[in-house]
């Protein structure tokens, strides 16, 4: 077993993307994904990383440039936050629909305006239906164990992983982190093969005009690519797991076995709650906790599964969608109760925008409001928590 | 039940619907959008070919006589070789069922 080494998170996932042996790294500096792409550059430039680097001129340009080098075989790599993604945003269809099998640390943080270099996941909602796998990283050891688990699940699927890590709180922050010995990655990760791709000697057509009487049956194709990556997806994880002895599940769930009350969570901001559900049970109160680190495609049955028998759910969202019936997550949680007998009651509530702090205290207070709930139903679909009046 | 629409089943796609016949586009006919076909006038024309050189969709090629006819299964109808024919013996004509 390989020995813990303290890094900062950003420079453990840039070195887990070398470890996995990348072709093509395409991307534009942006805060706060900076530090894994400049410790890409300087690995590729010190001769430590035999890749191409393209230093391009904006985020469109990098995507445009991963999904071009995809198409003829090569492993990729691009990395971008907030207004970055959104400069990407067209590209962002493009790739899983021609089922290219790219790999994006997305460092989480929120869109201007206000202008905002701060951690929340209103980028990444933006892309919520654009048909890209996503995962998303509790903590540092996680977000390098995802880059590993991205590059096998994308090859497989032939679909494009993003891999969520939440900015500063989680990018920032100098973590132990067990890299994968490289003889273990290798095994893990055989060289790309791609049955389909860009090629002078078997010329194909890639981005060809979907006509009506096509698209549909295009757009059907894709979307059950994307479910049926699920069953990859997990049989990647196991395999991690024979390597490593490191667990990862679709859902993961804390003390949730005889809890009356959840909570809902995706990213770092879940060991706080886990703090709080520990300072709850010891003064008896059944609490429980829910993370959702596959998001995509969304582990339906996991989810419905992991919530057990709670009387009250409370989804803790990161994004606003503005004016709708809930936060993006508050939204998937009642529909996919509603493809199950689950009724509880859904307290949604949007917090920790832009980096605000959502202490262990914080979630304890959640818990009691979402306790509330359960004489009193939420007067409103959701509510933004902690805001100044 | 709607009317089956699609050309082909989504399972007998290739991943990500890429073609891997190349030049399968000469298939695809695109004369069906026409609403004006051009007619050559041969007593006017002199084979100089600007309808040749212009036409967007490279459908003109000299006949056995060396005029050069448009392919009507990919002639949009644009016009562009009746505009730029120096004698004029391009028509646009209106395309009846």
């Amino acid at each position: 077993m390989a020995k813990k080494i303290a890094k900062e998170v950003s420079v453990a996932v840039a070195e887990a993307v070398a470890q996995c042996n990348v072709d093509v790294i395409s991307a534009y500096p942006i805060t706060p994904q900076t530090h894994i792409v400049e410790h890409l550059a300087e690995l590729v430039n010190n001769g430590e990383l035999d890749a191409e680097y393209i230093p391009v001129e904006s985020e469109h340009a990098a995507m445009s440039a991963c999904i071009g080098a995809a198409a003829t075989g090569a492993r990729t790599f691009t990395s971008t936050s907030s207004q970055g993604l959104l400069l990407m945003y067209e590209n962002l269809y493009i790739a899983p629909a021609l089922r290219l099998p790219i790999v994006m640390a997305l460092v989480n943080r929120s869109v201007s305006a206000p202008i905002s270099i701060w951690n929340d996941h209103s980028d990444v909602m933006s892309m919520r239906d654009a048909g890209w796998i996503h995962t998303f990283a509790e903590n540092g050891q996680e977000a390098v164990d995802l880059i590993y688990h991205a590059y096998k699940v994308a090859e497989k699927t032939l679909l494009p992983v993003a891999v969520n890590i939440d900015g500063f709180i989680l990018s920032h922050v100098v973590e132990p982190i067990e890299f994968l010995d490289q003889t273990l990655v290798d095994k893990y990760l055989p060289p790309l093969k791609m049955k389909y791709k860009l090629d002078p000697k078997k010329p194909i057509t890639i981005g060809a005009i979907g006509v009506p009487e096509i698209y549909t049956e295009a757009k059907k194709a894709q979307d059950e690519a994307l479910k049926a990556s699920y069953k990859t997806i997990v049989q990647a994880w196991k395999d991690f797991e024979k390597l490593t002895g490191r667990k990862y599940l679709p859902v993961e769930t804390y003390q949730m076995e005889d809890a009356e009350v959840g909570l809902v969570i995706m990213g770092s901001l879940a060991e706080n709650a886990m703090n709080a559900v520990d300072i709850l049970r010891t003064k008896g109160k059944k609490v429980g906790l829910v993370r959702i680190r596959l998001w995509r495609p969304f582990p339906l049955k996991d989810f419905i599964k992991a919530i057990g028998k709670v009387k009250a759910l409370c989804v803790v969202d990161r994004a606003v969608s503005h004016a709708a019936t809930g936060g993006p997550v508050g939204i998937e949680v009642r529909s996919a109760l509603y493809q199950s007998n689950k009724r509880p009651r859904v307290l949604n509530l949007i917090a920790g925008l832009s980096g605000r702090d959502v202490t262990k205290e914080d979630f304890v207070e959640i818990f009691e409001k979402t306790f509330e709930t359960l004489a009193k139903k939420p007067s409103t679909p959701y509510e933004i928590y902690g805001v100044k009046e | 039940m709607p009317k089956e629409q699609g050309l082909v089943s989504w399972k007998q796609l290739a991943p990500g619907m890429y073609i891997l016949e190349p030049g399968n586009s000469k298939k695809f006919k695109t004369g069906d959008w026409r609403a004006f076909k051009p007619v050559l006038d041969k007593d006017k024309c002199i084979k100089c070919g600007m309808c040749y050189i212009l036409c967007p969709d490279i459908c003109y090629q000299p006949d056995q006589e060396g005029f050069f006819i448009s392919n009507l299964f990919y002639c949009k109808g644009c016009g562009i070789c009746a505009a730029h024919c120096p004698k004029k013996a391009i028509t646009m004509v209106l395309e009846e069922e």
